[in-house]
């Protein structure tokens, strides 16, 4: 094939190109508004927080080192939290990890009220009211959930609320290779 | 039952669609001319079928049947009339049907007007067009259905989006999509040619219209949705180069490049295979487009809702297009005869550096819009690509684009004379250097880029109307032969005129915008007062107002002008109550120096709410230029030579359009 013949088929093969591109940029498990969080690969921020209960101990990062474990961000307010709440019992009971809640920008009654009807899933929970230890963690909305490794580095950030797919596809795998 | 007689139309109109693009196609291959003829009725009935689908659905969404998916999701019972009709196409199935109408509108004129078309040619360009129709007309059967049905039956429906209510947003799609569309016309009639082996002068003369059609309204969908963007958004901006604002402005370059291309075919015969290629790409990118905003592979503020299955049969349907007609280049084109010759000065060659300019701006405005895309691909890293980007690559290559545009209507076919063109476009150069300077002396601390759009700005104007002058032989002839020259001259000259002006107007209001705008926000209560340049502004209080199916907030500010009342602005926050959702009604007073533009947002205290004032210079030049834009489309369309039927054409010596 001449040179010049093969400048007259230049506009096919730059498409061969684009069709690749754009037939892996529609795979399903790739979602565009993904944002990775910064946060993964590094250390938890330090934080220190009031507990529900005003006898229980305070939720510090100190709480964290050692084992395992799941950060999940809730409110009151915010109706995909009641949803995921039954998943998070599950994923305590399933894989033995410390759950830890953050009540985000919540009334205290409100939560205890929550928490009281609910159930609680978490270990701890740690009261952030004005939102302050939310943004160190970069968190968009409730609910959030992340997971720690024993050494207190974020290893998994999840901006949306559980199902039970995403915690066979994504968390499951995870927690099994934290635990070995 | 108006739905299932829709849901029939539109299945008979795909059944058809298949005949439409095979047997004309064989009948021109072989010679059989009952299958060729064919094309022409089928055409028609195309339009009937698809027509009446079109009208069933906004029949639906006027009438408010909520069994209907569509209407459900999109329209509420007490949405007014006008937005009950623009819902129609306000959302991905209606779009995609009002896609597929303009398709066959295009087709059904051109078996109208096509009549002194050579019947092959016809026959195989229309079986193209209706290639294409089959492919719109199945993703939309098989994934869109715009008909599909809801049981049980819901007593309300959701509302469209109120950002989309808006009269610029009834007008903005089908423009757009007019342009779009129309490319697909110019797609058929090269892929046409490229299956006869044979484009020339007769061939530019033909697809000419189509084109100029095509670029009309897709300049003019681009601005409005630039305008819509801009009073109704509420953040005092008309471009953020978003993919999708990108995906209409590639096919809008590659569209201007054809046209004057085409043009060099048409005189000279020369530049076939890049300008076959340019009529592939400008469809080729309209299909990008509609890939890009159906598909959910990049996230754009204007992106439909989000389906990787849509989007896998429309890239289905844009490799094969493109894959078939690039194909089909690679095979033909080397075998296209190369025309007339040219020397490296003339209006050929200025021609061909204009493509290559706006070739390259295409080329950096698709790296900065894919860029993302492939970066997530091949690293899963994301990214996104912004304004920096776009100044830093597209920009410089349009700078001595537009310096190039005054140069080259002033050179002369096969060769030109450079010096002579630069030496009557001395004082054209000397009042833009002296308006840059001007600039640059009364700027305090603006971009550097200011006195130089500036300049180009005025420099395309002034060069632009030498050349006007030049035509008519201005202060070289009496007034008599001046005015019977003006009024003899081409259409089609007036209407590079007009574009051309139009730019170069759009270019200063651009660059004003872009360098002077300046902006205060503020918590404002009762009696505040905000002074922004000469302008003192008063906030005078908030009222409550009931619109058809919105609450807003209307406030009043009172605008002084050096002590002295100049106007009073009502900036309106609305609150729909079916969609929970509230827009800005942006508050503007235009004058030639610009707008100034106040929007309320959220109450900030028990008394006080969050006041934004811009200040936009020269803001409404930009509209001017792309009303004076699309005008000269029109004035260049309405040119007789390249009206479709015209039997008897001027005498080539007499040729002298743009």
């Amino acid at each position: 094939m001449s040179l010049r013949r093969l400048l007259y088929a230049l506009p096919i093969l730059l498409l061969a190109l684009f069709a690749w591109l754009a037939w892996r940029g529609l795979a399903p498990d790739r979602d565009p508004a993904a944002l990775a969080s910064a946060l993964i690969g590094k250390p938890v921020p330090q934080f220190e927080l009031p507990p529900l209960d005003p006898a229980a101990e305070k939720l510090a990062t100190k709480d964290l080192a050692g084992h395992v474990t799941v950060i999940n961000f809730f409110a009151s307010w915010c109706a995909p939290c009641k949803a995921e709440h039954p998943l998070l019992f599950q994923i305590g009971k399933d894989y033995g990890v410390a759950v830890y809640g953050i009540a985000l920008q919540d009334q205290t009654a409100d939560t205890r009220r929550y928490i009281r009807e609910m159930g609680s899933p978490y270990t701890k929970i740690g009261l952030d009211q004005n939102g302050r230890v939310a943004i160190d963690f970069g968190v968009a909305g409730v609910p959030e959930t992340f997971v720690l490794d024993r050494n207190g580095v974020v290893r998994y950030r999840l901006s949306q609320p559980l199902s039970a797919g995403l915690i066979a596809g994504e968390i499951d795998p995870l927690l099994r290779r934290l635990a070995e | 039952m108006i739905a299932e007689f829709g849901q029939y139309a539109l299945i008979l109109a795909f059944t058809l669609s298949l005949a439409q693009s095979v047997l004309p196609m064989i009948g021109a291959q072989r010679g059989i001319r009952p299958w060729m003829a064919f094309a022409r009725p089928g055409a028609f009935a195309q339009l009937g079928f698809v027509g009446f689908a079109f009208l069933a659905l906004v029949a639906c969404f006027v009438r408010s049947d909520f069994s209907v998916a569509a209407v459900y999701h999109y329209s509420h019972s007490q949405q007014p009339l006008i937005y009950k009709i623009a819902a129609t196409w306000g959302n991905h199935e209606g779009s995609l049907l009002l896609w597929v109408l303009i398709l066959a509108v295009f087709g059904a004129l051109v078996a109208l007007f096509g009549e002194n078309l050579p019947p092959r040619l016809k026959a195989r360009a229309l079986s193209v067009q209706g290639m294409i129709s089959f492919a719109f007309l199945a993703f939309m059967l098989f994934t869109s259905n715009p008909f599909d049905r809801l049981s049980p039956v819901p007593f309300e429906g959701e509302e469209l989006n109120p950002l989309l209510q808006d009269p610029g947003l009834a007008l903005h799609p089908p423009m757009l999509y007019l342009g779009y569309v129309g490319f697909s016309m110019t797609f058929s009639f090269a892929v046409a040619a490229l299956i006869e082996g044979r484009v020339d002068s007769a061939w530019a003369r033909w697809v000419r219209p189509w084109t100029l059609l095509a670029w009309t309204t897709l300049t003019a969908g681009i601005f409005l949705g630039a305008h819509w963007a801009y009073y109704e958004l509420g953040w005092g901006g008309w471009w953020t180069w978003d993919p999708v604002e990108n995906a209409s402005f590639m096919p809008w370059l590659i569209g201007t490049a054809l046209l004057h291309c085409q043009t060099v075919v048409e005189k000279r015969d020369a530049l076939k295979a890049w300008t076959i290629l340019l009529a592939i790409i400008a469809f080729g990118f309209s299909l990008l487009g509609t890939f890009l905003v159906r598909s959910g592979v990049i996230t754009s503020v204007h992106a439909f809702a989000q389906d990787p299955a849509r989007g896998l049969f429309i890239l289905v349907i844009l490799a094969a297009a493109l894959g078939g007609s690039f194909a089909l280049f690679a095979w033909r084109a080397p075998s296209l005869n190369p025309g007339g010759l040219f020397a490296p000065i003339s209006r050929e060659s200025a021609l061909v550096l204009n493509n290559l300019f706006l070739a390259a701006g295409t080329g950096a405005v698709l790296i900065g819009t894919l860029y993302p895309l492939a970066l997530s691909v091949i690293t899963g890293g994301s990214v996104s690509v912004g304004a920096p980007w776009y100044i830093a690559t597209f920009v410089p290559l349009m700078v001595p684009m537009v310096l190039l545009m005054a140069i080259g209507p002033l050179l002369g076919w096969k060769r030109g004379d450079l010096p002579g063109a630069l030496q009557r476009l001395a004082v054209a150069g000397a009042l833009a250097l002296l308006a840059a300077g001007y600039t640059f002396s009364r700027e305090t601390g603006g971009s550097v880029l200011a006195p130089l759009g500036v300049a180009l700005g005025v420099w395309l104007f002034l060069g632009t109307l030498v050349e006007w002058t030049e035509r008519v032989k201005l202060f070289r002839a009496k007034p008599r032969e001046n005015w019977n020259r003006a009024r003899h001259l081409p259409r089609a000259a007036y209407g590079m005129t007009f574009a051309h002006l139009g730019l170069a107007i759009a270019i200063v209001g651009m660059t004003g915008s872009s360098a002077w705008k300046s902006e205060s926000v503020k918590a404002m209560q009762f009696g505040d007062t905000v002074t922004m340049g000469d302008f003192t502004y008063r906030f005078d209080g908030i009222a409550a107002v009931k619109g058809v199916n919105y609450l807003a907030e209307r406030a009043t500010l009172s605008v002084t002008r050096d002590g002295k009342p100049y106007t009073v602005l009502h900036p309106e926050r609305r609150r729909y109550a079916v969609q929970a959702m509230s827009t800005s009604e942006a508050a503007i007073e235009s004058s030639g120096r610009g707008d100034i533009y106040a929007v309320i947002g959220d109450r900030a205290g028990p008394r006080s709410w969050t006041v934004r004032i811009y200040h936009q210079p020269l803001v409404p030049w930009i509209w001017l230029g792309g009303l004076l834009m699309a005008l000269g489309g029109v004035v260049s369309l309405s040119d007789r030579r390249y009206r479709v039927g015209v039997p008897n054409r001027l005498p080539i010596g007499q040729v002298t359009g743009a």
